[in-house]
């Protein structure tokens, strides 16, 4: 019982920080029809600018702020700018195609420019336990778990409860009308990418101090977000946080309850069942097109 | 004609006396991006040492030593094909890789091009399977576990043991030696979890660990999640005494894992901790040369270098065929050659005899506790 306690925390904590990228597969998808494989390493590569800057010798506090500031300059404004925006006359296949490339130019520039090898990352949150239900639980999975929720809080707030929300999600789902009405649909993309920019710089900021600096990091962590964004419903940002709390706990439960050699499986088998029993996943919409 | 026969003496009187003396030219294949990049790194940095020190000294009987890296990307696979490529330029000693799984591909090539196999994995299996062109740079499994495991049952006074594992050629192999270790000692092994490389996430392995509640925890993985490993078992709050072997309290893990390393234990049978001053003159050369303190693997690479000049010097002469008969069977005295460090004795198998250190994480810092002599 102890032991599931401590597996359903940590599970959560890893849930969460994937929820917060699968966020962003799905706000990307809603606005500009963009599949991002490179998210795995726009999680991976903030990390490493904070390392830079403290390396040059500045405080982790300011390395943090100019992570995240540099982190939605070029993985949000210049992404936007110099690869979505030139490919998306292409359509959807030579977009997703080029962010693949893209992931792998990200990868080997690190590798070439840092390091191959993995470097520790300092943590935000205080080493230690504190008591939860008669269990001692590590400050570090609060911690993370609560960034994250309280992001995933403002970022639900801002898109339902806010003027600047209500015209991203206008421009999300028709672009043509809220244009009409007078949205500034492309600022409201450019925003979303921004939005998109500062989730996987708070992501990095929160699994590598647990997973290391290392260039090929985003691999796994991009493709378990891409599940839990399927598994919820690529298009609502509900059903992208669900699905990366249910993929972190289910991974946790597999790798203790069936088979450590088989954990890597359990999601992917989670993701077949899903797809073919509710194509448009658990809490998606079902999006008809015409043919 | 008379004139172009004079040339032509002059010429051969001129290459045999050693004026335009060619280079001896080693291969080396190392993990040098991919899960062993600190490995790699750490293997290649030492061979570069100890070249750059063997030349500025006049290089071996007066020939000056160079070397090509490829890397290995971890990956058994590319291991093959690199090692492949580089037997095709005829080395006069092949040098790595570190990774077991990727010794066990490419010695057979190396065998079968008669060319002398200078390597870092610690398999047991490597030098069992009658390779007369392979050898080892550190001990190998069969003859570490078995210190390992007495030193939990003796020493820990461990009745349970958890045994974590990574599941490649490397940690296989320490995994079955040391649990028949364990078992034959009389301490009970309650969980046997196997994990795989490059993985980032150990919590429900910690988990299961924390729910077996063993007296000692055996873990042996790879440096970069040997780290990992640690920071979760430091995260989850577990107390239970932490054994390893070579790869736990390296200097990369220490660096890596920070506060949760200390406390951890092992047996190592190099580092560049031990109360030798040759080795500590070579972890001086070394941080000022890279601006790091090397792990094992950076003397893996400088001793794999120093072999091949011992060996050669021996001989009186740069033979590759001859190398592998030398070697075997050799003791090296660091009397004699200061860049072996340590007096070592090479078996028919390769295997190597020399003596070891039992060590401890103190404060960020490995501490000698303990120092084993040679067997022989």
């Amino acid at each position: 019982m102890s032991n599931l306690f401590d597996l359903l925390v940590a599970g959560l904590a890893t849930g969460a920080i994937y929820a917060l990228v699968a966020v962003g597969f799905t706000l990307l998808w809603q606005t500009s029809q963009t599949i991002n494989f490179a998210q795995g390493e726009f999680v991976m590569l903030p990390a490493f600018l904070m390392l830079a800057a403290m390396h040059a010798g500045a405080p982790f506090w300011f390395a943090i702020i100019l992570g995240i500031l540099l982190s939605m300059t070029l993985l949000g404004l210049a992404f936007k700018m110099l690869l979505v925006d030139p490919m998306m006359r292409h359509g959807v296949l030579p977009l997703a195609i080029a962010t693949m490339a893209l992931a792998i130019g990200i990868k080997e520039a690190v590798k070439q420019f840092f390091s191959a090898e993995a470097s520790s990352f300092p943590s935000i949150v205080p080493t230690g336990d504190i008591s939860i239900l008669g269990h001692a639980v590590s400050l570090q999975s609060i911690g993370v778990l609560v960034v994250a929720i309280l992001a995933v809080f403002g970022l639900t707030t801002l898109l339902n409860r806010t003027s600047l929300g209500h015209q991203m999600q206008a421009a999300a789902q028709n672009p043509t009308v809220a244009r009409i009405i007078g949205v500034p649909v492309e600022r409201m993309i450019l925003l979303t990418f921004l939005i998109n920019a500062f989730l996987v710089a708070l992501a990095s900021l929160l699994i590598t101090p647990i997973y290391l600096a290392k260039f090929s990091s985003g691999e796994v962590l991009g493709q378990a977000a891409f599940i839990a964004a399927i598994v919820g419903g690529f298009n609502q940002v509900r059903g992208a946080i669900a699905g990366g709390v249910l993929i972190g706990v289910l991974d946790n439960l597999a790798a203790a309850y069936v088979s450590t050699q088989y954990r890597a499986a359990v999601p992917m088998i989670f993701l077949i069942v899903v797809i073919l029993f509710r194509p448009q996943g658990l809490l998606g919409r079902a999006e008809e097109r015409t043919v | 004609m008379k004139s172009t026969l004079m040339v032509g003496a002059l010429l051969t009187a001129i290459t045999t006396t050693g004026a335009f003396a060619q280079a001896i030219k080693l291969a080396d294949v190392a993990e040098l991006s991919g899960g062993g990049a600190t490995v790699g790194t750490n293997w290649k940095n030492g061979i570069d040492l100890a070249i750059e020190e063997i030349n500025a000294k006049g290089g071996v009987l007066g020939r000056k030593l160079e070397v090509t890296h490829a890397d290995s990307q971890s990956n058994p696979g590319v291991a093959r094909a690199q090692v492949q490529k580089a037997l095709d330029a005829e080395p006069y000693v092949l040098l790595g890789p570190g990774y077991s799984g990727s010794v066990k591909v490419t010695a057979p090539l190396a065998a079968e091009a008669g060319i002398t196999q200078i390597m870092g994995g610690e398999a047991a299996e490597l030098t069992q399977a009658g390779n007369k062109f392979l050898f080892r740079t550190s001990f190998g499994q069969q003859s570490s576990m078995p210190k390992v495991a007495k030193y939990i049952h003796d020493d820990m006074k461990a009745k349970t043991v958890a045994v974590v594992w990574v599941n490649n050629d490397f940690g296989r192999g320490g995994r079955d030696v040391v649990i028949k270790e364990l078992e034959r000692l009389g301490s009970k092994v309650v969980a046997d979890l196997s994990t795989e490389a490059g993985q980032a996430d150990f919590a429900a392995d910690v988990g299961k660990i924390k729910a077996a509640n063993p007296d000692a925890v055996f873990v042996y993985l790879n440096e970069e999640e040997s780290a990992r490993i640690l920071k979760e078992l430091k995260r989850q709050g577990v107390t239970a005494p932490l054994m390893g072997e070579t790869t736990l309290i390296g200097q990369k893990v220490i660096e890596l894992a920070g506060d949760a390393a200390n406390g951890a234990r092992g047996h190592v049978g190099l580092t560049t901790d031990a109360p030798v001053d040759l080795i500590k003159g070579f972890r001086d050369r070394f941080s000022k040369k890279y601006n790091y303190v090397p792990d094992h693997n950076g003397l893996k690479g400088y001793l794999a270098v120093y072999m091949v000049k011992a060996t050669t010097e021996k001989m009186g002469k740069v033979d590759s065929k001859a190398f592998a008969d030398t070697l075997h069977g050799l003791t090296i005295k660091a009397a004699d050659e200061p860049g072996i460090l340590m007096d070592v004795t090479f078996d028919q198998n390769g295997d190597i005899d020399r003596q070891s250190f039992l060590v401890e994480v103190v404060e960020g810092k490995q501490v000698v506790k303990q120092v084993l002599p040679k067997v022989k």
